[in-house]
């Protein structure tokens, strides 16, 4: 017994010795590594401006970082040979309706599945939904297409709006998941009183949900302000471009322009980034809410 | 008579009813749809000819079809298991050292929320084998860049280089998971005399296995699809070096107006996919360890 103990504790003295002495420097590598992976992000962001804040003489001079004086003309000039005002105001009106048809549908889904698992075929629709989540878009791209165009949709933002009103599955899986969380003494607190579903759901699940709707919110945001697939198949006529397919149209007929181009990717990019430092938390919580059951 | 309509079974079939009208209009209906389509050909400015299987058999004569599966999985085999291991490695630097960790945690994920074209924009001209930062980096130590989206040997390699900026979501999920992993079993193995790699490989890895298994699964998913970063820097060239199979969907599909053809591509992707989920959900047995396992039985 004691000798087995003298091990244990040689063992405990090493392990803690190796411990202290080996920490700083173990500390040291690690940061070190990290700043090089720091580095690999923020050169290229770091480069993007600076790039968009220079004259082309400067750009076409290799090795030069920063700008000799800070010119604001390329963000001015995509604007006077595109309307990328317009642009924007496409790509505000696309987002703000996606937003307002999901939270709407994606609740009222959400909540029905939340609250009525006892009901025959709730679990059955639900493997279904999770099951359409993994589906490659695909082999539904081409069949909606013809039927958005049959419709008379194409070149409309119709075929970009429309199927947010019928919820999606991965927001309707995030909000049952945080609905679930709620206690229902609140709610048969107010079945009692007399209250319908709707009213439970306005005033009760939705000011308590308002951290999961900030996430759907946050999440869509950047999915339809940076989607460039959609737009690409169903927008046709130049009024109707979104800011992405501006992008890549100024790219195409531009592509030596880099001054102007940095200068849209910074404009595209920084309320992204915004968005994201005002509320990182909802990120964090929305990445890991959806990742494991 | 009331009380018969108002259960609470009608209640949940109406509240779910807008995602079971999109599930059968968007989703099930287009299936369906694109099953037949694929058995016709369809330019939609006349009317659709039925040709049995002979899309499919044609795919597979089709070299810029065969050519382009080979580069999707060129792209996914090398970009995946490169993207999970920086995340892994990186999530596991950030869970142990001491100080900024919610601030370097923010810079990882920082690309992840830019996505799209303006982040292919931006690659492009790190790439621009002139005057690009890329090669003036590679020149100041010595080495004579490659001339990147250019180069057929090395635009797909420029492409996989760009999808590594984006894998702040990889170590948001591992970092989260390595934070559930108790301190008290690194620090068991340790006093029994374990060295930090033991500990990664014999306690670390195998704890955190269900989120390695989740991103890789996510992760290959996503780059057998991949589309915009090929369309936007190189249209799928040179000489079809980045056409992957998606956008050599989408030109067949848009831009020559093979309806049928095109899906038939799409289903054969679909397989594909599906095939390698599976796989990788199969051997998940072997290698991803729940927690819960252990409990049930002890």
């Amino acid at each position: 017994m004691a000798s087995r103990n003298e091990v244990g504790l040689r063992h405990l003295r090493s392990y803690l010795r190796r411990k202290s002495t080996s920490e700083f420097i173990k500390q040291l590598v690690m940061y070190t590594i990290l700043a090089m992976g720091t580095g690999f992000i923020l050169i290229p962001f770091l480069w993007m401006i600076s790039t968009s804040l220079k004259l082309p003489h400067e750009v076409w001079r290799p090795g030069t970082f920063l700008p000799e004086t800070l010119h604001f003309e390329n963000y001015i000039y995509p604007f006077v040979i595109l309307p990328f005002t317009r642009f924007l105001r496409n790509s505000l009106i696309i987002v703000a309706l996606n937003i307002i048809g999901l939270i709407v549908s994606c609740t009222i889904v959400g909540y029905g599945f939340a609250r009525y698992q006892h009901v025959k075929g709730n679990r059955t629709l639900f493997v279904v939904l999770l099951a359409t989540m993994m589906l490659p878009g695909q082999v539904t791209l081409i069949p909606q297409f013809i039927l958005f165009r049959n419709l008379g949709w194409f070149d409309t933002f119709y075929p970009l709006i429309v199927p947010a009103f019928f919820a999606t599955p991965f927001y309707v899986f995030l909000l049952r998941q945080f609905f679930m969380g709620i206690p229902r003494e609140l709610e048969e607190a107010a079945y009692i009183d007399g209250a319908g579903v709707t009213v439970i759901i306005l005033r009760i699940i939705v000011p308590l949900a308002k951290p999961a709707i900030a996430t759907v919110i946050i999440f869509e945001f950047l999915a339809k302000w940076n989607d460039f697939f959609g737009p690409l198949i169903y927008l046709d006529s130049m009024e109707n471009y979104t800011l992405a397919l501006g992008l890549q149209f100024f790219e195409s007929q531009y592509s030596t322009e880099y001054g102007p181009m940095m200068a849209i990717a910074t404009l595209m990019m920084v309320p992204c980034i915004a968005i994201f430092f005002y509320a990182s938390k909802y990120f964090i919580q929305g990445i890991n809410l959806t990742s494991f059951k | 008579m009331r009380k018969a309509w108002n259960t609470d079974a009608t209640k949940f079939y109406l509240l779910i009813s807008p995602w079971i009208i999109g599930f059968l209009v968007f989703i099930a209906g287009p299936m369906l749809a694109s099953v037949v389509i694929s058995l016709t050909e369809w330019s939609l400015l006349r009317d659709p000819v039925f040709v049995g299987l002979d899309n499919y058999r044609n795919l597979f004569r089709d070299s810029r079809f065969t050519q382009s599966l080979r580069v999707t999985a060129r792209y996914t085999l090398i970009s995946v298991p490169i993207k999970i291991l920086l995340a892994l490695i990186i999530a596991m630097l950030l869970d142990r050292i001491k100080y900024f960790r919610n601030a370097l945690r923010t810079v990882f994920y920082l690309p992840s929320v830019v996505s799209g074209v303006a982040v292919v924009v931006l690659w492009i001209w790190m790439f621009n084998p002139e005057i690009g930062l890329i090669n003036y980096l590679l020149g100041l130590v010595g080495i004579p860049g490659p001339r990147w989206l250019y180069d057929p040997n090395w635009a797909l390699e420029a492409l996989i280089i760009m999808s590594f900026w984006g894998i702040g979501r990889e170590i948001v999920i591992f970092l989260a998971a390595l934070q559930g992993v108790p301190d008290r079993l690194r620090e068991a193995a340790m006093i029994d005399g374990a060295n930090s790699l033991q500990v990664i490989r014999n306690v670390t890895i195998p704890m955190i296995s269900p989120a390695i298994f989740f991103n890789v699964v996510m992760d290959m998913i996503s780059s057998f699809q991949v589309f915009t970063d090929a369309y936007v820097a190189t249209e799928g060239g040179p000489l079809g070096a980045t056409r992957v199979t998606v956008l050599y969907l989408y030109q067949q599909a848009f831009q020559q107006l093979r309806m049928g053809y095109a899906s038939a591509i799409a289903w054969i992707l679909f397989f594909i996919i599906l095939f390698f989920t599976l796989l990788v959900f199969k051997s998940s047995s072997l290698w991803v360890y729940y927690e819960s396992e252990v409990k049930g039985g002890a």
